[in-house]
């Protein structure tokens, strides 16, 4: 996230303070957000020459291609925006199946009267998350949508990213035996925005945990890790990695509760809204699924807040489903939820 | 996490489960009032550490389980006229009424909000002077204050704006329908901690010298339950009929006065229909007269509504403890939180609902791999 005050970069002045249905016409308005907003944050070579489309050299390796599109209320939450979201939501679907992400596309849905500033705040955000992830943004869009039709700003964003490793990583490649690897604690970044939306104040703040997972990925590629799956934890959390890769998989999985790490503010925040932490929103967090011989060395790989949280087991041992041990040493289901979680009422 | 995990101790568990295993004797059937404490005991798995003569019933303390289809009918007709700011407990939103939900209303463009609390509700009433603004006040003797406080502020603050769609029911009379069939199995009970923490459990104690029936105030920590447990067994092995207060970090006697001085002034007690179960008398809250011109089913006259449950549900014999949720035939099959067909599949607390989430498994056996797969998500 960057401070909107930050002296060594003003906003940029444009003709109007806010978003006008002009700024998506394709004309002088447009010319005008591009120029000033975009290309002075996003600039690069395969992006200046402002083309229909970015033409980009040929990588050496199979292709990963995605797309993902970026809704949140608030716009600004404590850790991040819908800006860091857009560039690392992306990069981090390109790293989950291995690749190195290179190039990302970014559309906006802006929202007529938009105060430009929050855009500029959100742009620079997003260059300051691809710098961090090593991506560049090579082409784009904006179209304006009627006040009252949209959300503040809606980012659409495609990667393309090489994969340098000979792996298939994915759920067909999961294995009995293999071991589950978490790289930290979970539930942040959903309570952080949980929180913000609703005015929710906590005695210690919560803080998003977003950030671009390409990094703990090469690290365990090139730690010579036989990295089976990979799965980043967004909407669903751990609970939704888990199961839909045990449903692609048809194997069983057994999770120790314990060895998941969820901060005391997050659980505290979990009580009280009456939430499963497990099923709380990430955007930092990930999965590996590596050989049970393997495990503690892409444990320490992935860092001090990695744990080994489970394992894969045979067929045929219990139905294809995710059991949890908890703390009691008892067992429970993993379960996607219906719809979105609702808080209860007491 | 302070004043969490040393509820949550494994070896004190194990403990527990020891001492209670070592009174039981014979087997016993007891009943924990509250969804909350349903939710933690199959979360937790908490009835797996019991012996097995011991076996746990799930009562009707699910607020959004027992709100009647009428009330939900009522909600929908009135979050689907304009002008109207409609706000709910999160919950609510998804139970289906007779053909529709608050979450479907929402999308036809009815302004439905979830709200944490009645005040939040009221402090959109205040600053909304043009709309109607109506709160959904459901649930037990735990929220009935809150919702009492609300009310009482919109009038002293002649908020005229607001009103409230009242569906309060309150856990004695309901466990003195259980008691009182002839059906009934229970022989113990664990009563709601948080009801208790309102209502105080003066209220038990002519209850457990009628039916002879040991009562426990129990929390919803898994070593609460398992206390509480613990203390219910002592009694039917020693064949006493007592009140008891496990959760005395929390519970008084007299509960709390200024709470429910609040609830006698702001709500009467009225017969109130229980989803599934039907009408139990002087078993709800309604408003009392000073504050009728606060009720929103009066206000948008809806208060004629007749609604049918669907014939393949069982949930009233669910939440009597008459059944447990594998031994309907729609379980998981033609009934999924995803498509339920009562309210104890809807809501988290529901017995059905905790049953689908947690334990599907276990009434599926360990099937050979792939056989079970299309079932687990159907």
């Amino acid at each position: 996230m960057i401070d909107e005050f930050a002296l060594q970069c003003p906003m940029p002045l444009t003709d109007n303070p806010t978003i006008q249905m002009g700024h998506g016409g394709g004309g002088r308005m447009t010319r005008d957000l591009v120029e000033k907003v975009f290309l002075p944050v996003f600039g690069n070579d395969l992006l200046a020459p402002l083309h229909d489309g970015a033409i980009l050299p040929r990588p050496g390796g199979r292709l990963a291609f995605t797309t993902d599109s970026f809704v949140v209320r608030p716009l600004f939450f404590r850790g991040g925006d819908v800006g860091t979201l857009a560039v690392n939501g992306t990069v981090n679907d390109l790293a989950m199946c291995g690749a190195r992400p290179l190039y990302l596309s970014a559309g906006f849905l802006l929202e007529e009267g938009l105060p430009i500033k929050d855009l500029w705040r959100v742009v620079r955000s997003m260059g300051a998350a691809a710098a961090a992830a090593g991506v560049r943004i090579v082409t784009g869009d904006t179209k304006v949508v009627d006040r009252g039709h949209g959300d503040g700003i809606f980012i659409n964003t495609a990667g393309v990213g090489v994969i340098e490793t000979s792996l298939t990583v994915g759920p067909m490649s999961v294995r009995p035996g293999d071991s589950i690897v978490l790289n930290g604690d979970i539930g942040r970044h959903g309570i952080a925005v949980m929180a913000e939306r609703e005015g929710l104040q906590f005695e210690s703040e919560i803080s998003s945990d977003c950030a671009p997972l390409f990094g703990p990925v090469q690290s365990l590629l090139e730690g010579g890790i036989e990295v089976h799956c990979l799965r980043d934890l967004t909407r669903g959390g751990l609970t939704a990695a888990l199961v839909e890769i045990c449903e692609s998989a048809r194997l069983p999985m057994r999770v120790e509760e314990e060895a998941v790490g969820v901060r005391d503010e997050v659980r505290g925040a979990c009580e009280i809204l009456g939430l499963e932490p497990f099923s709380v929103a990430n955007e930092g967090r990930f999965v590996a699924f590596v050989p049970a011989r393997q495990a503690e060395a892409a444990r320490q790989l992935l860092g001090p807040e990695a744990s080994v949280i489970g394992s894969v087991e045979p067929p045929g041992t219990s139905p294809p489903m995710v059991e949890v041990r908890t703390a009691l040493g008892t067992t429970r289901l993993l379960d996607l939820p219906s719809g979105e979680q609702l808080p209860r009422i007491c | 996490m302070k004043y969490l995990d040393e509820y949550r101790d494994a070896p004190t568990a194990r403990k527990y489960a020891k001492a209670i295993a070592r009174e039981t004797t014979r087997p016993w059937t007891i009943m924990e009032v509250c969804g909350g404490q349903t939710h933690a005991i199959v979360r937790f798995g908490i009835d797996t550490l019991l012996p097995p003569q011991i076996s746990l019933l799930h009562g009707p303390g699910c607020p959004v389980c027992v709100t009647p289809l009428e009330v939900l009918d009522q909600a929908v007709a009135i979050a689907s006229r304009p002008g109207v700011i409609f706000c709910s407990f999160g919950d609510m939103l998804r139970v289906p009424g007779s053909e529709s939900d608050l979450f479907q209303v929402k999308s036809n463009g009815g302004d439905v909000r979830i709200v944490y609390s009645p005040m939040d509700a009221l402090r959109i009433a205040r600053e909304n002077p043009g709309k109607e603004v109506v709160f959904l006040a459901v649930g037990f003797e735990t929220t009935a204050p809150a919702n009492a406080m609300a009310v009482h502020r919109a009038k002293e603050e002649g908020i005229a704006n607001f009103s409230v769609l009242v569906s309060h029911v309150l856990v004695p009379p309901a466990m003195e329908a259980i008691l009182g069939s002839h059906q009934n199995r229970v022989q113990g009970f664990l009563a709601a901690g948080h009801v208790c923490t309102i209502m105080g459990y003066t209220e038990y104690e002519p209850l457990a010298r009628k039916y002879h029936v040991p009562i426990v105030v129990t929390g919803f920590e898994p070593l609460d339950i398992l206390q509480g447990v613990y203390l219910c067994v002592r009694q039917l092995e020693e064949g006493r009929a007592e009140v008891e207060n496990q959760y005395s970090r929390s519970v008084r006697r007299e509960g709390n006065r200024p709470a429910q001085e609040l609830l006698t002034r702001v709500f009467t007690v009225v017969p109130r229909k229980w989803r599934g179960i039907g009408e139990i008398p002087a078993s709800g809250l309604g408003l009392a007269p000073p504050y009728a011109a606060f009720d929103a089913a009066r206000r948008f006259r809806v208060d004629d509504r007749h609604a049918e449950e669907n014939p393949d549900c069982i949930s009233g014999l669910v939440l009597q403890g008459i059944k447990k949720p594998q031994e309907c035939p729609a379980f998981g099959t033609k009934c999924t939180p995803l498509h339920p067909l009562g309210a104890t599949m809807v809501s988290s607390e529901g017995a059905c609902a905790a049953y689908y989430k947690y334990r599907r498994h276990a009434s599926m056996g360990s099937a050979p791999p792939g056989a079970t797969a299309g079932g687990a998500s159907s």
